[in-house]
Formats: C-alpha cells, structure tokens, sequence
C-alpha cells in the first residue's frame, strides 16, 4: 500500500499537469531541479486537451495555436527532459509535516518535497434556480470535456447562461459538431467576452440576450425547457417578461472558482479578491504564498488564461527552484522575460481586474 | 453506437477497443477506457444517480472529477465517480440512491 521510498527526495513537486503545472516542471527540470508532476488524469494538458480554439497573443505564446496542440507541445517537452509524472493520482491532503497525501486507484501514499507547486486550476460556478439540479444542467466545460475530448454528442439543443469567453467559445464548437443552440443570455447591458468569439456566434445566428437570467429549468427526469426573464437595473427579475426556451442542455458558463482546498489545508493564507476569482491563496509577484515552500500559478491564483497560467508557471518554476539552488544568470532570464510578458498581456483594458485585484492582493497582507 | 460524433471539422476522436458492460441490467456498448459517464451519456443515459435527501435525479455537472455529482455504484462499489472511472468490459453500473451503503 504505502511506498514512500518511491517519492523521496523530490526538489519540486508540481501538482496539476495543465498548462500552468507543466511550465513550471519544464522550466524547473531544464535549471536542474528534481521534479514530480502529480495529476489526476490518465493524460497531462489539464482543461487543453478539449480546447480547439486557436489562441491569440503573440507567437511566444503560442499564437494560431489551438489549445490541444499546446497540450501535445507540453506534454512532448516533459517526456523529452524525462520528468517523472503521477498520473491518474490525487493530492487529498496536505499533512502537519509538509508531506502530500496521494491516491492513486486504491493506493494511498505519501510524498514529501522540498518545495511544492500547486497548480489546481479552478472549477466551474454553479448557479442555482428551480431546478437547477435537473440532470441536462451542466457545466459549459464540462460539455466541452464530453463533445472535444471524447467525442460524444453532449445534446441535440443547448442553451447557455453567460458570455464570457466561455459561454461564447463553447456553443460556437457545439455547432462546429452539428449541435442546435437556441441562445446565450447574460444578465449584464454587454457580452462578457471578445468581440470577435461573440460576433462569430452571432452571425451563426445564435440570438445573444443581455439583461437576462434564467429563473427556471423545466423537465422531470431531464432538462426539456429553461425559461428566462429580463432583469431590471438591480438585477431584479422582471414578471410577466418570462419566456421559454425549449432545449436539452442548460450550459452554465458564469465563471470559475480556484482549486484551494489543499492550500487551506496547509495554512497558507487565503484571501477574497473577487476580482482574481473569488477565495485565492495570498502569493507574491514571485507566486509565493505566506508559506515560503509552496508557490501558486494558473488559474488557481487568478482566474485568467492559459497563456498567462503558463508565464505565471515559468516564474512560479523559477522562484521555487532558485529558493532551493539560488539565482542564476539563465533563472534570472526566464523570470525578467516572463514577468514582462505578463505585464503586456495584462495593460490590455479587458485586464484591468486583474491589476486592480493584485493590488488588493498586495495591501491586504497589511490590512489583516 | 448513435451518441458519438464521427465527423467533425477539427478533431479526430480516437477510441479504445468496443466493449460490453451493463447499466442496471440493462447491456450497453461503450468503449474501453472512456470514462463510464461518457459511455453512459452516449447511450442516451442522463440520471446517473438519486440524491440523499429528496431522491432527486443527478446527472454529472464539471465532467472533469471536481463536483462529485455524478457518483454512482460500480461493480458493488458505491460512490464512484464515473467522470473519471475507465470504463472496463463487463463492468456493472448501477444509479446509487443516497449516500450508497459499503
């Protein structure tokens, strides 16, 4: 049962195998640190591997580029530089003496490292109204995991709650596999997302109704109808506005919420920042939380992109291998470069919360 | 084999080896190392379990083994989650009611 030997003597261990986890393996391993990537998957790439969607920014991150390539890139580069992974293992808990607790099938065991990386992600946001439970009320991405990664038709007809990037990107790829979509509400006076997802969804001819929420799902044993109403100013349901949709999927597509149990567990300091994401571990501009031997990265630590997860995971890599081995002229690089990609992708106007959400981030450890 | 996509303009899907299990008693066609929900899905199957308190019909939500609502009883086993869980030839399936007994 218990093979603690196995996983002794790890510098860095990395726990989740997306986008932000596998950069900070990468750029750990090729400094020369020992690293371990815990996931719960059979496969690394994390939410990549179901996203078909060409990504933007610049060629360094992986412009034109659709996510599941960026999955197989990654994932290549760590069997290439031979970096031990876990795979179809969970991290359940985080134990007094700075040790992991890991299952794996019917295996319970525990690692113990240096210095931890988490890179948990995040989870989709439920949303509650009558019915909300009706088996065909899912997660926007949870469909995309059913129709992108395993190829079955998640429906015949969805209908979708917000327009994030999310709420745009996904029932786009659900006509992309022949699936109807009857609209998108969104309960603010503007679509959440880019412009160019929201226009593409449009001229597919996929109505997009702001000032709207749902208030219902109808069906017994499974979604048949949503009805939605216009919402006033104070976001107060408007009667005798109601009206019904008829589908069999309910996407909800409001927003994430970062993977923090294990960092609660381990006594890292947590704060509320809605602007991040909701509860994020406190961490520093070098992805270090109160504890001085665990790092945070990805959407874990903010809600945001992969293309910014995988810059946080090269610093988050970095700093913690440099906590251990001490700077470099190569480490020195990787994080000045890295840091100031991040700060360009963030000046855009669309990443305004984020600046203003680690500034909060910043004043609260003074605050508390 | 109805609830699959087979073509579509960007991804290939492939597939593990076509396998039998049972959901209920009922004997269904999936294939092997899919998780069992997907398999159940395709075959049309959306209540995957009941709930503790008021034996409400449960489907999966995140799909991705973060929500826990898509628990169900797996050869005996209660409580597995089937987002996760690979599907396996001969596999027996069943909608769990309430927390499942061990």
């Amino acid at each position: 049962m218990s093979n603690n030997l196995t996983y002794s003597n790890i510098d860095i261990c990395v726990i989740g195998g997306g986008p932000a986890g596998l950069e900070v393996a990468i750029v750990a391993k090729q400094l020369g640190a020992h690293v371990t990537i815990i996931d719960d998957n059979p496969n690394l790439g994390g939410q990549l591997v179901k996203q078909t969607h060409k990504f933007f920014g610049s060629k360094a991150h992986y412009c034109g580029v659709r996510g599941f390539d960026i999955a197989k890139i990654l994932t290549d580069e760590v069997i290439k530089l031979n970096i031990d992974v876990l795979n179809s293992a969970t991290a359940v808990g985080y134990y007094d003496n700075d040790t992991l607790g890991i299952l794996k099938g019917d295996n319970f065991f525990s690692l113990k490292a240096k210095r931890y990386v988490f890179a948990t992600g995040a989870s989709e946001n439920m949303l509650t109204f009558e019915n909300s439970d009706l088996p065909g009320v899912y997660g926007a991405g949870a469909v995309q995991t059913m129709m992108n990664e395993y190829g079955v038709i998640p429906g015949q007809k969805a209908f979708v709650i917000g327009s994030g990037n999310i709420g745009l990107i996904v029932p786009y790829q659900l006509l992309q596999a022949g699936v109807e979509v009857a609209a998108i509400v969104e309960i603010l006076d503007k679509v959440g997302g880019y412009h160019v997802h929201a226009a593409k969804i449009q001229r597919a001819g996929v109505p997009i109704y702001l000032k709207h929420t749902i208030i219902e799902a109808k069906g017994k044993d499974c979604v048949k109808a949503a009805v939605i109403t216009k919402v006033g100013d104070n976001f107060e349901c408007l009667l005798g506005t109601e009206k019904t949709i008829e589908c069999d999927m309910i996407l909800i597509a409001i927003g994430l919420s970062p993977l923090c149990e294990l960092l609660y567990q381990a006594g890292c300091r947590i704060d509320y920042i809605p602007d991040l994401g909701g509860h994020v571990p406190y961490h520093d501009e070098n992805m270090m939380t109160s504890k001085s031997n665990i790092f945070v990265c990805g959407d874990l630590a903010c809600i945001e992109e992969a293309s910014t997860a995988m810059l946080e995971g090269k610093i988050a890599g970095v700093k913690a291998y440099e906590s251990l081995y001490g700077t470099n002229k190569k480490s020195d690089e990787i994080v000045t470069r890295a840091k100031k990609e991040l700060s360009i992708i963030r000046s855009s106007p669309f990443e305004q919360r984020i600046l203003f959400g680690h500034k909060k981030l910043k004043s609260s450890i003074t605050n508390n | 084999m109805d609830g699959y996509l087979t073509e579509h303009p960007i991804l290939e899907f492939k597939r593990g080896k076509r396998v039998r299990f049972y959901f209920e008693d009922r004997e269904i066609e999936g294939f092997e190392g899919q998780p069992i929900a997907a398999a159940l899905h395709a075959a049309g199957i959306r209540v995957l379990k009941y709930s503790d308190k008021y034996d409400r019909p449960r489907g999966f939500f995140c799909a991705v083994g973060k929500c826990s609502s898509c628990l169900m009883e797996v050869d005996g086993r209660p409580n597995v989650m089937v987002c996760m869980e690979p599907l396996k030839e001969g596999m027996k399936v069943r909608r769990q009611k309430g927390r499942g007994r061990l």
